[in-house]
């Protein structure tokens, strides 16, 4: 992308580069030479690769951001964070039960959260991390699977706990037990499949098949549409 | 927030907005006439970039030699590969497997998934990591024709009219039979869709469908989808196994023809191997970040077409790799987010496309090629605006989407847009998002059959590298089905024709022998090399001093 702007400093790992106003990290990781590996995925805000660590001129305070999403500033100093060491217990879903009993089990540190509201605080997606945290602990999956669904795993919220809590692992775990047994079945996709099973649909779909393409362009053209 | 100039312009908007309302609520998306089969052949002609005469070229090289494709696909097909044959010995096999899973978007993850239900043994190798893909980026939603007014009939002419009548009918037939039970496998594996308080689907339409048959999560639909699948592939430990950061740069085929592997790249350590497998399955995406004649993309930092380079060379086919996707709604303004997709659901809940003066000039859902040409048709009539860095685009009245449905609508609807323009200052419940085409999707890609499997006997492909689905054009929703569809297809299939005893001869890279033969009698410079794995965004200043880098435009 063209950045025509003035040249303003960062510190990159420490070190000083001069890059364009108005970059984001990664642009200007870039514009510095860097061709990058690792701590760079979608470039646009949702698989979470890019967690980076920085620091405003002037402020005393550590931030987290996504190094895709945020702007360089005069002065601020940067450090990417590729991966998370966090740990992932391995469950089967059909073993589990959508309930506190499966978070005690699987995550034990769940239960010592302190209500710092630090996980909230560093989340790049402004997710109520705590919030769902402690929805957990009342063993409301539904709440914890509604206010976590935004995450991307970046892994911020997991490095700044201090009860050591692995917020995002918990959280996708509540999200597929609320998918899996907590929301209501759809009687309409029940039937197409039992449909589907009796093999309806197939002797049309073969016709269509061998249909010339002037026909079915017809058929096409005068089909109903009603969306709404 | 925008500059005075585009406020002015946006106040326009606002004065025509009541007006358009009015029309939303008597006829629904029904605000403009929708085109018919001349009016589209002929807006294709004059304004998709696809139909330019200097958008194609003659590919002189292998299985599709003669064929008019897609400039950028030519020059990596063209091009000589990354390491000679003769530097590896293949009777030095550093890891064996059964089936070889090349890409760890929803299309690998989803045939890992399927191939671990037998007790065939698994490497999945991804060059970024696990669910780094365009899988993870979509966010509208995923065809199924499950309500009562609709069935696979439909699905099955809107898929053909979309593509053109070019698709392949059988491919076809899987993507629209397969769809219901894949949204059940989905669910059963835990992926949360948008669901009414009785347990029905909330299903949306999309352009160029018939029927209301989106379903979404939220508008993360693919990383609903995705994040659920990585997460199963990581609950299988024992079976599935997995390698990150590293690349495939070329298929192994044995000498009667099967294919029997790959050689691997490590990014970071810069070692290759070679992995010796009974079969392997290619789902690497596709190629937006080739920026196909200069556009701007919706991708992923990894779609650089490596999975077509590598198949292409060992002798599979390629098909309609003459189209390219451009998503009519790419952001233009700010300059941070330029390209990046605005999704067709903004539409799917009642945003119009207006010009410059807040009028509308098109049906808001046509298909993708047909709308992208639209915008395009106004922006170089000047109706369009045109940005401070220079860029055109039209308005998509975001906030009627709150007028015709209520306050909290896009909040609850649109999280991920909303988000992403409020990191740059701009309310798009207030305010119209500026938009112009961006390259979005490969519409071809490697021929496979209803099986997923390619004229070469044990190589599958599946999702976006694959080609023969969308024909010259796909529809929103059909491409997350697809990945599942077919990912679940190549995964059984690769493990289940592992059961009937595949017996592999000698390993041999000879067709890339016989490759470098022909690019060399073509005279291409050394330089050019294929696969990329990573695209190179450092500025010419720069890449002219790093003097030491062994290739021009890839990662060294």
């Amino acid at each position: 992308m063209d950045v025509k702007h003035e040249m303003i400093k960062v510190y990159i790992s420490g070190e000083l580069f001069h890059v364009p106003e108005g970059s984001t990290i990664i642009m200007a990781l870039e514009y510095a030479g860097f061709q990058l590996k690792k701590g760079i995925g979608c470039r646009e805000g949702y698989c979470g690769a890019c967690a980076t660590v920085y620091r405003e001129k002037g402020d005393y305070k550590l931030k987290g951001g996504l190094a895709c999403q945020t702007v360089v500033t005069d002065g601020m100093a940067i450090a990417m964070i590729p991966f998370v060491p966090a740990e992932k217990p391995i469950y089967d879903l059909n073993d589990l039960t959508p309930d506190v009993g499966t978070f005690t089990q699987l995550f034990p540190s769940v239960f010592r959260c302190v209500s710092c509201n630090t996980c909230t605080k560093s989340c790049p997606q402004d997710i109520e991390v705590m919030d769902y945290v402690q929805a957990l602990i009342r063993g409301d999956i539904a709440k914890a699977a509604d206010l976590s669904f935004d995450c991307i795993r970046c892994g911020l919220c997991a490095l700044r706990c201090p009860a050591e809590i692995v917020q995002y692992n918990a959280g996708i775990l509540a999200r597929r037990l609320y998918g899996k047994y907590l929301s209501k079945n759809s009687s309409e996709l029940d039937a197409r499949l039992k449909e589907l099973d009796e093999g309806k649909f197939v002797k049309e779909i073969e016709e269509l098949k061998k249909m010339p393409d002037d026909k079915l362009s017809k058929k096409y053209y005068s089909r109903e549409i009603k969306i709404s | 927030m925008y500059p005075e100039y585009m406020m002015e312009s946006i106040k326009k908007v606002e004065q025509t907005r009541p007006h358009r309302l009015e029309l939303a609520k008597k006829l629904g998306k029904q605000v403009f006439p929708r085109m018919g089969e001349q009016e589209r052949a002929d807006i294709l002609a004059d304004y998709h970039p696809d139909y330019k005469d200097d958008a194609l070229r003659e590919l002189r090289i292998g299985p599709n030699k003669n064929d008019k494709i897609i400039n950028e696909v030519v020059d990596v097909m063209e091009s000589y590969p990354r390491d000679y044959p003769e530097t590896f010995d293949l009777n030095k096999v550093d890891i064996e497997t059964d089936v070889l899973i090349i890409g760890a978007g929803s299309a690998g993850l989803s045939a890992a998934i399927e191939a671990s239900e037998t007790d065939a043994e698994i490497l999945l190798i991804t060059k970024l990591r696990l669910g780094d893909s365009n899988s993870m980026m979509a966010q509208g939603g995923i065809q199924a024709a499950d309500q009562t007014d609709d069935d696979p009939v439909l699905h099955y002419l809107d898929v053909m009219g979309g593509g053109h009548f070019d698709n392949k009918p059988e491919l076809v037939d899987a993507l629209v039979m397969d769809a219901a039970p894949s949204i059940k496998w989905l669910e059963e594996l835990g992926v949360m869709f948008d669901k009414n308080e009785d347990g029905s689907m909330m299903v949306k339409s999309g352009g160029g469908t018939c029927r209301n048959r989106m379903h979404s999560t939220r508008d993360y639909t693919g990383a609903g989808i995705c994040r659920v699948l990585r997460d199963e592939v990581y609950n299988r430990p024992d079976k599935i196994k997995y390698i990150e950061y590293t690349a495939a740069t070329e298929l192994i085929l044995d000498d009667k023809g099967q294919c029997a592997g790959a050689i691997i790249y490590h990014l970071e350590s810069k070692q290759y191997s070679v992995v010796k497998a009974k079969t392997v399955i290619i789902a690497t995406g596709g190629f937006g970040r080739l920026h196909v004649r200069g556009f701007e993309t919706t991708n992923h930092y990894g779609a650089t077409a490596d999975g077509l380079v590598i198949g292409y060379r060992a002798g599979a086919k390629l098909m309609f790799m003459d189209s390219v996707q451009y998503h009519p709604t790419g952001a233009v303004f700010p300059e941070q987010i330029v390209g990046f997709l605005c999704t067709e659901k903004v539409r799917g809940l009642g945003a119009q496309p207006v010009n410059k003066d807040g009028e509308l000039f098109v049906y808001p859902l046509e298909p993708r090629d047909i709308e992208a040409s639209a915008f395009i048709r106004v922006c170089e009539n000047n109706l369009g605006v045109t940005t401070p860095s220079g860029l055109k685009g039209i308005w998509l009245d975001s906030p009627l989407i709150e007028e015709l449905s209520g306050e909290g609508t896009i909040e609850k609807n649109l999280p991920a847009m909303l988000r992403q323009y409020k990191r740059f200052d701009i309310d798009i419940r207030k305010y119209p998002m500026l938009v112009f085409p961006t390259l979005h999707y490969q519409n071809g890609g490697l021929e496979i059959d209803a099986n997923a499997e390619t004229t070469i006997p044990g190589l599958y492909v599946a999702g976006e590298a694959s080609g023969g689905i969308h024909g010259r054009n796909r529809l929103m929703g059909n491409s997350q089905l697809d990945i599942i569809v077919f990912g679940r297809r190549a995964g059984r299939n690769a493990a289940s024709k592992v059961k009937t005893g595949i017996q592999l001869g000698k390993l041999s890279l000879k067709h890339v022998t016989d490759y470098i033969k022909e690019v060399e009698e073509l005279g291409i410079d050394k330089k050019q090399i294929a696969p990329i794995i990573l695209p190179d965004y450092i500025p010419d200043h720069v890449k002219a001093k790093q003097l030491s880098s062994e290739f021009q435009g890839t990662l060294f």
